[in-house]
């Protein structure tokens, strides 16, 4: 199987903005999503996740033109989590570019919404973020409101039912290693990589590439997001997948740029196939 | 580079209905085109090429498809031998029939089937593969041998002829990535998804398919 293990990253978005800007690379604007997107597209990244953390509905709008803009600029999945509560929710992120949605808590005080997510889009539009902590015995249980609010549902067993509803993807945050930077929680991944049939993505706790390794090797991730490590640069996208390749992991290790300063044309292009070689 | 009058026409992105074209559309312009997206069967008449998304499942683009009368248009385009590019159920909606949800009926253009994705590890394939040429095309100019494409889905495409088979890529087992047959191009991946590859195989199709008559030495 030569399916790559992917490398996510992850913004907070308020009101339209990346909340934590990034300092790896030199932005005109280290608050614009979409010039973000960008530069973590060149840097060779292959998915990105957008958390809207907008606090007030009205502002909502902002979520959908940013959505609307990175859509348009930038040319490889994304995903948009954060205040989506109904199917009309995830129509108008997924019209308006989204390649995914993630619903956490709403599936959690609904579980319909996931069958019903599922069956007006498809379960690969449907992810279910599961926010969870270890319980002492072993088990894990979900929690809502960052971790603040325990639930009395057993991750493993929540999993199963949203990928049984039609989860195309758990993306699953450890709430006790997140922020550490000390590390994946192994143990949880595996609770659920064990159980569930459909991709885990890691999160919470990245540091370093070993850490990405050991959450595939070990946790059975088949992706590994990260936000501070990448946005502060302490973490290159490109190094990290290196290592996981030469620790014996598929990764998409090419990242061609695309640039064609062309203007838009209905002209034909001259081909340059059979141009003149004449070296 | 002159181009025969045959060519000067838009680029169509047919639009039935099935969702979100935008990425597609954009994909199309960032390499220097300027799309229409059309939903009515005339549009075919001036196309110089014709680009058929897709999402979701085979019997809903089938029936999309009918409702707005574009089955035989979209038949009659192909078999006049002009310009085609279908992408991901673009391509499964090519072939003769699709196990996805039943037996569905398709377009019939490449003899074949459609069933379900049974040796990966996870269903949905969902995520970035290599994608191998199995010989020569300009679709695959500056694009190298195993470069990744984004591929999202959970039925692949079984063509009678094998010759109609282009690239691969594998998932346990070999999984068609790319048709080529005559004017007719398909790919199971997404490549408005896939980065710079994925934009430098939009740009070679249309190049291909808007430059058949230019000066360049073919």
């Amino acid at each position: 199987m030569t399916l790559t293990k992917r490398v996510i990253a992850c913004f907070d978005v308020d009101c339209g903005r990346v909340v934590k800007g990034i300092s790896f690379v030199e932005l005109r604007d280290a608050g614009d999503p979409v010039e973000l997107a960008a530069a973590y597209d060149r840097e060779g990244v292959d998915e990105l996740v957008f958390l809207d953390i907008t606090a007030s509905h009205e502002e909502r709008q902002t979520v959908v033109d940013m959505v609307r803009h990175t859509a348009d600029q930038v040319f490889i999945p994304f995903t948009v989590g954060g205040g989506i509560r109904t199917t009309d929710d995830m129509r108008l992120m997924l019209e308006s570019g989204a390649d995914k949605v993630s619903i956490n808590s709403a599936a959690l005080a609904d579980p319909s919404l996931i069958s019903a997510g599922a069956q007006r889009f498809g379960s690969q539009c449907i992810v279910v973020a599961i926010d969870a902590k270890a319980r002492g015995d072993g088990g894990f249980d979900v929690h809502t409101h960052g971790g603040r609010r325990p639930t009395g549902r057993d991750a493993g067993a929540w999993a199963q039912e949203a990928v049984e509803r039609g989860a195309g993807e758990i993306l699953l945050t450890s709430m006790d290693t997140d922020g550490h930077q000390d590390g994946f929680d192994i143990a949880m991944l595996r609770a659920i990589t064990d159980v569930v049939s459909v991709p885990v993505i890691a999160s919470g706790g990245a540091g370093n590439a070993a850490h990405m390794i050991d959450a595939v090797r070990q946790g059975g991730a088949d992706a590994v997001l990260a936000a501070s490590i990448f946005h502060f640069g302490t973490c290159r996208i490109m190094d990290v997948k290196h290592a996981m390749a030469q620790a014996g992991l598929p990764m998409r290790l090419e990242h061609p740029q695309f640039d064609q300063p062309q203007p838009l044309s209905q002209a034909p292009t001259p081909s340059t196939k059979n141009g003149d070689h004449n070296a | 580079m002159p181009a025969s009058s045959h060519n000067a026409g838009p680029v169509i992105i047919l639009d039935y209905g099935a969702g979100n074209l935008r990425s597609v559309v954009r994909a199309v312009e960032r390499v220097g085109f300027r799309p229409d997206v059309a939903d009515v069967p005339a549009a075919l008449d001036s196309a110089a090429a014709l680009i058929l998304p897709g999402v979701g499942a085979a019997a809903d683009t089938m029936a999309n498809l009918k409702q707005r009368g574009l089955v035989q248009p979209v038949r009659d385009y192909i078999a006049a031998g002009r310009p085609f590019l279908g992408v991901c159920m673009g391509l499964q909606a090519l072939m003769t029939v699709s196990e996805e949800g039943g037996k569905h009926p398709c377009l019939d253009i490449l003899p074949g089937r459609v069933v379900r994705l049974s040796a990966g590890p996870t269903i949905p394939h969902m995520g970035w593969n290599a994608v191998h040429p199995l010989r020569e095309s300009p679709l695959f100019d500056e694009i190298p041998d195993g470069s990744h494409f984004y591929f999202v889905h959970s039925y692949h495409c079984l063509p009678d002829d094998p010759a109609a088979v282009l690239a691969t890529t594998d998932y346990d087992e070999p999984i068609v990535a790319v048709v080529e047959r005559g004017n007719v191009v398909a790919t199971q991946f997404h490549p408005e998804k896939s980065g710079a590859n994925g934009l430098r195989l939009y740009r070679n199709f249309l190049r291909s398919a808007l430059c058949t008559n230019d000066d360049s030495g073919e």
